[in-house]
């Protein structure tokens, strides 16, 4: 990557002290986003996708936990900011789109109030040009008539149009960077391709960079250009979407991907992971998907670290070798 | 909003005309309670029973005499008391309204603000010193009955202190507004923060749990996420949503006191309100000032409630199309 990246996580922890002893939510989250980039965060539920990007924005409002590690974005460190001084950050330069559309708006004020409200707390706008501008963010979202509709209360909308809301309130200060927290989980599945539609045209006229967080391998395999496959707070193989995808080393991601329903396929049963994840209070100490792993070695009591070449990385402790020979068993 | 607002007040009219109807038939055709015998006196002979029903109208049947009680009430208003023969009932009733709606006016204007204020305070300073405190206070203020605050009120200003602090502090009764508005002011003073001191308490812990619970709302990790002040997060939005539920609190406990619930106050500081008007028509078991005030305190119940229904289609945009 030549350019410098737009986010920089190195080492990123993040512990809820609990009665039963410490959870460990996210365990060590590495990676970067080149301006322009999709990167994308993938992993089962609880796998401490979304507390990680919203402990980097200071979104973690729980007394007990503890956040450790590095964020720099924009090569400032922001981790460790006051709510005074991340204002400026938070919905200025990085936006955020949330999982569900139903509930991520005020639901006593107009839509228009509030894309409103965020306009004139980042930029010097007046009233009447801040309104403007959000019926032109309407429009740019693909909703119909939107001088009327800038007026309506969030519960006169749809969910997918909603979510389209959302996105044009996040995008309306024209943030470096755009966080998508499982966008299109709520929606059903024609309206999940047109936001994931919408959000690649909207990626190209805005320049931002995106992370987005979800459990849908068919996602990725859509928008990002390089993925992060977590497993119980940890890493588990990051790469560009093609290696991840086309390629992946890691016996979980080998699962995940196993777990995509194909039209072509004539097998009636979904293939699945073995086993639950793993409880974020009690995770082993060396390989967190060991328990589940069709491949476990005695070695995998040690925490395998992050390896790999070109930009290809996976935390496991299976040699090239094995992995050649194991996936050309699996897949005739 | 404005078709809302009608269909409200019709629904009112009609739950006013049901309630006229069920408090007439609880007070003159429950069996066992004879007007004529409450009038007539103890020992009166059948006769007497007899010329008295006759006068009063009450040998007709009971639908007459259903028109003929509203007749006399809110046409003719000449309604006479069965207790004390010839006074008129509805200038007593219109006599201690004003005095009534002054108490809790004033009081509710005091916990209002006081307790609104509370809530704030105690939901943003959460799990700090202040929270704790705040809600501690709280539910004294609610655990002290009224009568027995009142009391010590007076007991401080009256007796005790009388003669060096609260020297300034008049002995109970009540000055209309129109007679002296300073006067007014201050033989209320007392009795509203009295009053206010219960109500205070709870709008304060209500208001702290609606906030508590709003600020983990997902509307409110958004409004965080835009960059907003935690200041305008709290009030904008957490307290904007909250206040719904602080408003039907406050008509059904307005609308409750108005309507004579505010009794043990008004006996207390010596002032001639709804509540010690039926208190007193209730000793005497004086059906047509019972029946007076009974349908006075639920106008205003009803009328409190619609204008809560009002309110809240203002407040919350999602009631006005249902």
């Amino acid at each position: 990557m030549p350019e410098s990246p737009i986010l920089k996580v190195s080492d990123l922890k993040v512990t809820f002290a609990t009665r039963q002893g410490p959870l460990r939510a996210v365990d060590g989250l590495s990676f970067e986003v080149a301006p322009k980039e999709v990167v994308g965060i993938v992993g089962e539920s609880g796998s401490g996708k979304s507390v990680s990007m919203y402990s980097m924005l200071g979104l973690v409002r729980d007394a007990n936990v503890s956040i450790t590690g590095s964020v720099k974005f924009n090569g400032r460190e922001i981790l460790g900011l006051t709510d005074r001084e991340m204002q400026p950050i938070r919905g200025g330069e990085i936006g955020m789109i949330f999982q569900d559309p139903m509930t991520a708006l005020t639901p006593v004020y107009t839509v228009g109030w509030q894309i409103i409200e965020q306009l004139r707390a980042h930029t010097t706008m007046t009233k009447v040009q801040a309104r403007e501008r959000a019926i032109e963010l309407l429009a740019e979202v693909g909703i119909p008539d939107p001088r009327t509709r800038v007026d309506n209360y969030p519960h006169e909308f749809s969910g997918g149009m909603r979510q389209r809301v959302v996105i044009a309130m996040a995008l309306s200060c024209n943030p470096k960077l755009l966080i998508a927290d499982e966008p299109t989980t709520a929606l059903d599945v024609t309206t999940q391709a047109q936001i994931l539609d919408l959000m690649s045209k909207l990626q190209e006229t805005y320049n931002s960079s995106i992370v987005i967080i979800t459990h849908d391998m068919g996602v990725i395999a859509e928008m990002a250009h390089r993925v992060v496959v977590m497993y119980a707070g940890r890493p588990a193989e990051i790469g560009n979407e093609i290696d991840v995808v086309r390629h992946p080393r890691h016996p979980y991601t080998w699962g995940l991907l196993g777990a995509v329903p194909r039209v072509e396929s004539r097998n009636d049963r979904l293939a699945t992971i073995p086993g639950n994840a793993v409880s974020p209070l009690d995770i082993p100490e060396g390989c967190a998907f060991a328990d589940r792993c069709a491949y476990r070695m005695d070695i995998c009591t040690k925490r395998p670290q992050l390896q790999g070449d070109h930009g290809h990385l996976d935390a496991c402790w299976l040699t090239d070798e094995q992995r050649v020979s194991i996936r050309s068993k699996a897949t005739p | 909003m404005f078709s809302f607002t009608l269909r409200r007040a019709l629904s009112a009219l009609l739950v006013l005309f049901a309630i006229s109807i069920a408090v007439f038939l609880i007070f003159f055709a429950t069996p066992g309670v004879d007007p004529a015998a409450r009038i007539a006196g103890r020992s009166a002979s059948p006769a007497t029973l007899a010329h008295v029903r006759a006068a009063f109208g009450l040998n007709r049947p009971i639908f007459i005499r259903y028109l003929l009680m509203m007749d006399h009430l809110f046409i003719k208003r000449d309604l006479t008391s069965y207790v004390n023969v010839g006074l008129k009932v509805v200038p007593q009733v219109l006599k201690a309204a004003p005095i009534t709606l002054a108490l809790v006016s004033g009081a509710a204007v005091i916990w209002l603000t006081v307790g609104i204020f509370g809530g704030i305070v105690a939901a943003a300073n959460r799990g700090k010193f202040i929270d704790p405190l705040v809600m501690f206070i709280g539910i004294a203020a609610v655990s002290v009955p009224a009568y027995w605050l009142g009391e010590v009120v007076n007991l401080i200003t009256q007796s005790r202190l009388h003669s060096s602090v609260f020297s300034w502090v008049p002995s109970g009764g009540y000055v209309s507004l129109t007679q002296n508005p300073f006067e007014w002011a201050l033989h209320l003073l007392f009795p509203w923060l009295t009053l206010a001191a219960l109500y205070a308490g709870i709008y304060a812990r209500v208001l702290r749990a609606e906030l508590v619970n709003a600020m983990n709302e997902d509307y409110v990790r958004t409004a965080r996420a835009k960059g907003l002040s935690e200041r305008r997060i709290l009030i904008r939005h957490a307290l904007r949503c909250s206040l719904i539920s602080i408003v039907s609190l406050f008509g059904l406990d307005f609308g409750a006191l108005i309507g004579g619930a505010a009794l043990l106050t008004e006996v207390v500081f010596g002032l001639p309100g709804v509540g010690m008007l039926t208190y007193t028509a209730l000793q005497n078991l004086d059906l047509p000032v019972i029946m007076a005030c009974v349908l006075y305190g639920s106008f205003f119940v009803v009328l409190a409630n619609a204008v809560v229904d009002v309110l809240y289609a203002f407040l919350d945009p999602r009631v006005r199309v249902a």
